[in-house]
């Protein structure tokens, strides 16, 4: 997908003005709350007509103050899933699905109904109506909806926020895989890194109704380490759990981890740690609190504001520990350093389990 | 309780010209009630109190200002005249009466119903390839139900009880334009008939009954379906 996008809108007190030329088929928009990520994805869908510019998304002119083009939102083939899923309620989860598959022009329909359904796992919901539905399942509804369109580009705005922690985690392996598996770029919008880090490639960053930047999403979730609360965080995919002395021991790249007591309800996950939560050592300490020490290599440091993130190879794993320019001058850390990084046993926090034992 | 042909005459004639009237304007007060809800005009102000007048204006006014426009010297009148339609004193008149009266009533409740609708569920329909039109009867009339059922109600009712406007425009002819509530007034002034009155009055809650009766049906039913 190759999306070039030059706008503006005023709407008196807030301006938005957008200069994008972007290619890919994951891509994020990264902001805060009235930044202006849902003006400018309107402005795509044609839900909303800029005041001046010109969007043209693969070679294809959809709008053009210059040349008078506004193509109206059902010729851009371009589908939304919606933060608040937006199903119709009147209808119920088998019409919602065809209802944009049966306007879908025929030279275009190339997604197969029975099998999204199935890769969705619809088919048991077919004849409920869409008021009842659980979170996570009218979330499936919305995007097996979209897919049916058969969409040169999915905008999937803000998809997540409505969800919960545990489902917003067990979304996002069928937000990446359906659109995927159906050859669908997809143009994601949130205002969460981790969100961002899972779904997209590159991200462009929004602040105040102008764009701010393009990187790819770890590139981004580096860049505010510095000037997030919480700090970087590494995404780590932990599997095999035993209990051990009351803890629970996950298998992690080669390696093993030891986490507090109360992760014992699944084998396997998706866990977030924050760099703060990491501390780090030039010697082997005698003793310590901590329930892992890890022996890692340094295999780079990056500036972020006032902080100095250290990226680290531990066995086949990566991890980012967040320091101060002081305490690196004190432990003399460069690339190819040797520390030991000690984590907290508590400090993990599960996003997702692995094998979900229930359909979101 | 015994009915004179004339007075089933106005018990028919009050039930068509109502139902007439309901479904006449049902279409052109969707239309309107559409315009101030979904579209950004000029005049949209305008719009809204000339629909919302006849609200306000005392019936009799609404029926003296349409016999100047539809009467044979006014400025429609003189027009439908020389095509050879007659309004004035007839059936339609008493229909066009009802129908303007109880169009504030229906276009207010269908106002209520769309505004009621999700703008997302609109821009939901149109990325997934449906025209405007498309969009308007597939999911916007189907969502604006409770409204339609509560403004053919109200409107139904309100013609029903429709006096002022019908007897200016339509007169009291019996069996031609006299309705319930024309002859119970004509009962009313004559002494020795205030039996038929009552017995007139008894026949019209009796309708409005059971018209306000299957509303409230429909409208459970909708909720439920919801």
């Amino acid at each position: 997908m190759q999306l070039a996008m030059t706008v503006q809108k005023n709407f008196g007190a807030f301006t938005l003005s957008a200069d994008i030329a972007v290619s890919g088929d994951r891509i994020g928009i990264f902001g805060t709350s009235g930044s202006g990520k849902s003006t400018l994805v309107s402005m795509l869908a044609g839900l909303l007509e800029p005041d001046s510019g010109e969007i043209i998304l693969d070679g294809v002119c959809l709008f053009s103050s210059a040349r008078g083009i506004h193509l109206r939102p059902e010729k851009r083939r371009i589908a939304m899933v919606f933060q608040q899923h937006s199903l119709f309620p009147h209808l119920n989860v088998r019409n919602n699905l065809l209802y944009g598959y049966k306007r879908c022009p025929a030279e275009f329909c190339t997604v197969d109904f029975d099998t999204l359904v199935a890769v969705l796992e619809l088919e048991p919901l077919f004849h409920r109506g869409v008021t009842n539905l659980s979170g996570g399942e009218k979330q499936r509804v919305a995007l097996g909806r979209a897919i049916l369109a058969n969409p040169r580009l999915l905008l999937m705005d803000e998809p997540l926020s409505a969800l919960d922690d545990s489902l917003r985690f067990q979304i996002i392996p069928y937000l990446k895989s359906v659109s995927e598996q159906f050859g669908i770029p997809y143009l994601f919008i949130s205002h969460s890194l981790v969100e961002m880090r899972l779904m997209t490639d590159t991200v462009l960053a929004m602040e105040k109704g102008l764009m701010t930047g393009q990187c790819s999403s770890e590139q981004l979730a580096r860049n505010r380490m510095g000037q997030s609360s919480a700090g970087y965080i590494n995404l780590l995919e932990l599997s095999s759990m035993t209990e051990r002395d009351g803890m629970c021991a996950y298998r992690w790249q080669g390696g093993e981890l030891l986490l507090s007591a109360g992760n014992r309800e699944t084998t396997a996950g998706l866990f977030e740690l924050s760099s703060k939560d990491i501390i780090l050592f030039k010697k082997h300490p005698e003793a310590i609190s901590a329930r892992n020490l890890l022996h890692c290599t340094v295999a780079g440091l990056f500036e972020s504001g006032a902080k100095l993130g250290v990226e680290m190879t531990c066995g086949a794993g990566t991890l980012v520990a967040e320091i101060v320019p002081d305490a690196a001058r004190e432990l003399a850390i460069e690339k190819g350093s040797v520390v030991y990084a000690a984590i907290k046993a508590s400090a993990f926090r599960r996003l997702a389990a692995a094998t979900s034992q229930t359909r979101p | 309780m015994i009915f004179s042909s004339t007075d089933y005459d106005a018990i028919r004639l009050s039930v068509q010209v109502a139902i007439t009237a309901t479904l006449v304007s049902l279409p052109v007060g969707f239309g309107v009630a559409y315009l101030i809800t979904f579209v950004r005009f000029r005049g949209k102000v305008l719009l809204e109190v000339l629909v919302n007048l006849p609200l306000t204006l005392p019936p009799v006014v609404v029926g003296y200002l349409l016999l100047l426009l539809l009467g044979r010297n006014g400025w429609l009148g003189s027009l439908l005249n020389t095509a050879g339609i007659r309004i004035i004193f007839t059936l339609k008149a008493a229909v066009i009466a009802s129908a303007i009266v109880g169009f504030p009533l229906l276009v207010r409740s269908l106002r209520i119903g769309m505004e009621g609708i999700d703008p997302q569920l609109i821009n939901a329909s149109r990325t997934l390839g449906a025209r405007w039109h498309d969009t308007l009867l597939t999911v916007i009339l189907p969502l604006s139900a409770p409204g339609l059922v509560a403004g053919s109600s109200l409107m139904f009712a309100r013609s029903l009880g429709e006096f002022g406007a019908t007897i200016i425009v339509a007169g009291n002819i019996p069996g031609v334009t006299q309705t319930i509530p024309l002859a119970i007034y004509e009962y009313a002034s004559s002494p020795t008939s205030e039996t038929m009155a009552l017995s007139l009055c008894i026949v019209s809650v009796a309708i409005s009954l059971v018209v306000l009766f299957l509303h409230e049906v429909m409208a459970k039913k909708m909720a439920r379906k919801e």
